[in-house]
């Protein structure tokens, strides 16, 4: 079914993901209010916003847990609205997921052999000391339970997770959370790394809006379930509103 | 001394039989987080199918009895993992994003619909098996006891440690096992790595029918008597194993089948057989108040 042309040489107007008209609900509770937003290939975009807005229930929503009640998500043009998570997985799309969940009672390499669940077995090896390289500290732990891992390199876990499996499109929800300054450079560096050497399209949900709109090339801004705000991460930047919001303290 | 030893090998061949049906019980727990209480009757399904195989087979003139065996071990499998899947199937996964009740009564509806259909079917009398493997091993034998140990029972253990070795490898090595694991512990995430998590969920209702069909050829061949009632009490003790090993445990359903194989044994022995669920059960009671999440389970506490 999946047509793997490469699309990456051929410039074409369809956006990687689509997200149109979205609204998601928790029960009868009204979680996202019609979001609309698109993904580029190749573009890291970002989007950031308060706790609660609504941001990590977006980055559920795509990938069909819970499900879009109202509106269409595309990816490359086709509709995954209804597709069941593992086949949107399929597609090469990977979540490094809010609060990380690493499989805790799992090493270190059981939980990347997981990440690879999609991936060729064939190219395992490659892959691994792919990722490995990028944390080498994983490599130091390789054998060790993923719970006992620290804050820090359970969030490295979890993005070498979702990167193992060679995804197009990578999810990233809060990679930031928790996290020493310095690793959070680091962890964002890698990013960046990933997107110009590998051309990895990124999509960043980020309550660290300023190192978040630094690397993004675009932004999107969502209060109470709704983008209320969007342009490139320069402009953001400058904005009064977002400065205020989210850069300075909480100011109002 | 001779009592002890003889009611140890009946301890541990009740045990093992009660191990392989706990194994079914606390891996849907470990999965799905529900009891499937419909698991004693489709091992009792398992023993009538076996029981029906043996039948064919000797009509159609397979009578050498490793071959039957054989043959019975692969077709009760295969035929109970099909019932298996059916159930998870039809009553629990259309319930399986209702209420948390919702499976649990789907499930002791589902094993009042085996009991009544086979009961129906085959009919609600005692059906016997005659002796298919005879013959045995005196280990004592002075004045006053005989210790045995037969043919039987050591086809019973050495199937079991076969199973369970060949399962554990399964859980531990293969691919399969891995999903099952990362299923257990986080059925969002292991989603959205891209397991296919209902497959895997019906693998594992497959995978403990299976292990449970083994337990219903075991019955069959070690007492030769079944009928469609067996399900419930055996269901019972082996739940009860489940628990007291840790549900959710599979070391722990193991050695909780062969403790509660033990007790009862040993309770019937030396204390008064009409008594020896009361024991079973008492003790149950006694390492809950103490160690609540049974000998092997294990509290969470893990770092989040």
């Amino acid at each position: 079914m999946s047509a793997q042309v490469a699309t990456t040489t051929v410039a074409t107007a369809v956006p990687l993901l689509a997200v149109r008209g979205v609204k998601t609900y928790y029960g009868n509770i009204i979680a996202l209010r019609g979001v609309d937003l698109e993904v580029h290939d190749g573009e890291i975009v970002t989007l950031i916003g308060a706790n609660g807005a609504g941001k990590s229930t977006l980055m559920m929503t795509i990938f069909g847990n819970p499900r879009a009640r109202e509106g269409q998500i595309l990816y490359e043009g086709r509709d995954i609205t209804h597709m069941p998570t593992h086949e949107i997985v399929r597609l090469r799309i990977a979540q490094s997921p809010e609060g990380r969940r690493i499989f805790g009672r799992m090493t270190v390499l059981e939980n990347l052999q997981l990440g690879a669940t999609i991936a060729d077995p064939a190219r395992f090896e490659e892959d691994l000391a792919r990722v490995l390289r990028l944390f080498p500290r994983l490599k130091e732990r390789i054998d060790q339970r993923g719970g006992t891992l620290s804050g820090g390199e359970q969030q490295m876990l979890a993005i070498a997770r979702a990167l193992v499996s060679r995804p197009r499109l990578l999810l990233l929800d809060e990679p930031s959370l928790g996290l020493a300054p310095l690793l959070v450079k680091q962890i964002f560096a890698a990013i960046r790394e990933l997107n110009e050497r590998e051309k990895l399209t990124v999509f960043l949900v980020e309550q660290n809006a300023f190192h978040a709109l630094k690397l993004a090339h675009r932004g999107y801004v969502m209060v109470n379930g709704e983008i209320t705000l969007s342009g490139t991460g320069r402009e953001l930047l400058k904005r009064p509103e977002i400065r205020a919001a989210y850069l300075e303290g909480g100011r109002r | 001394m001779e009592i002890f030893v003889q009611q140890l090998i009946n301890g541990i061949t009740l045990g093992s039989i009660y191990g392989l049906i706990a194994i079914g019980y606390t891996m849907v727990y470990g999965i799905i987080g529900m009891i499937n209480f419909a698991h004693g009757d489709v091992f009792m399904v398992g023993a009538f199918l076996a029981l029906i195989a043996f039948l064919a087979l000797v009509a159609i003139g397979v009578t050498a009895v490793p071959l039957a065996l054989f043959l019975v071990l692969l077709i009760a499998m295969a035929l109970t993992s099909l019932y298996g899947w059916t159930v998870e199937r039809l009553a629990y996964r259309p319930l399986r994003h209702s209420f948390r009740l919702a499976p649990l009564i789907s499930a002791i509806g589902m094993s009042i619909v085996l009991q009544n259909y086979v009961q129906i079917a085959q009919g609600a009398r005692v059906k016997p098996l005659p002796p298919l493997i005879q013959g045995g091993y005196t280990l004592i034998d002075n004045d006053v006891f005989i210790v045995r140990l037969s043919n039987v029972q050591i086809l019973v253990v050495v199937t079991t440690l076969a199973l369970m070795a060949v399962f554990s490898w399964v859980i531990a090595r293969t691919r399969l096992g891995r999903d099952m694991r990362a299923c257990e512990q986080d059925l969002k995430m292991a989603s959205l790595v891209g397991v296919d998590v209902d497959r895997t969920i019906s693998l594992t209702f497959v995978i403990g029918a299976a292990l449970a069909a083994v337990a219903g050829i075991m019955t069959l061949l070690y007492y030769g008597v079944i009928d469609f009632y067996i399900g419930f009490v055996a269901g019972v003790k082996a739940f009860t194993a489940a628990v007291l090993g840790g549900i959710g445990s599979l070391p722990g359903a193991m050695l909780g089948g062969l403790l509660i194989g033990l007790i009862e044994t040993f309770w019937s022995a030396y204390f008064s057989s009409e008594y020896k669920d009361v024991a079973a059960f008492s003790i149950l009671i006694i390492v809950l108040i103490f160690l609540p999440t049974g000998i092997l389970g294990r509290p969470e506490i893990e770092k989040v």
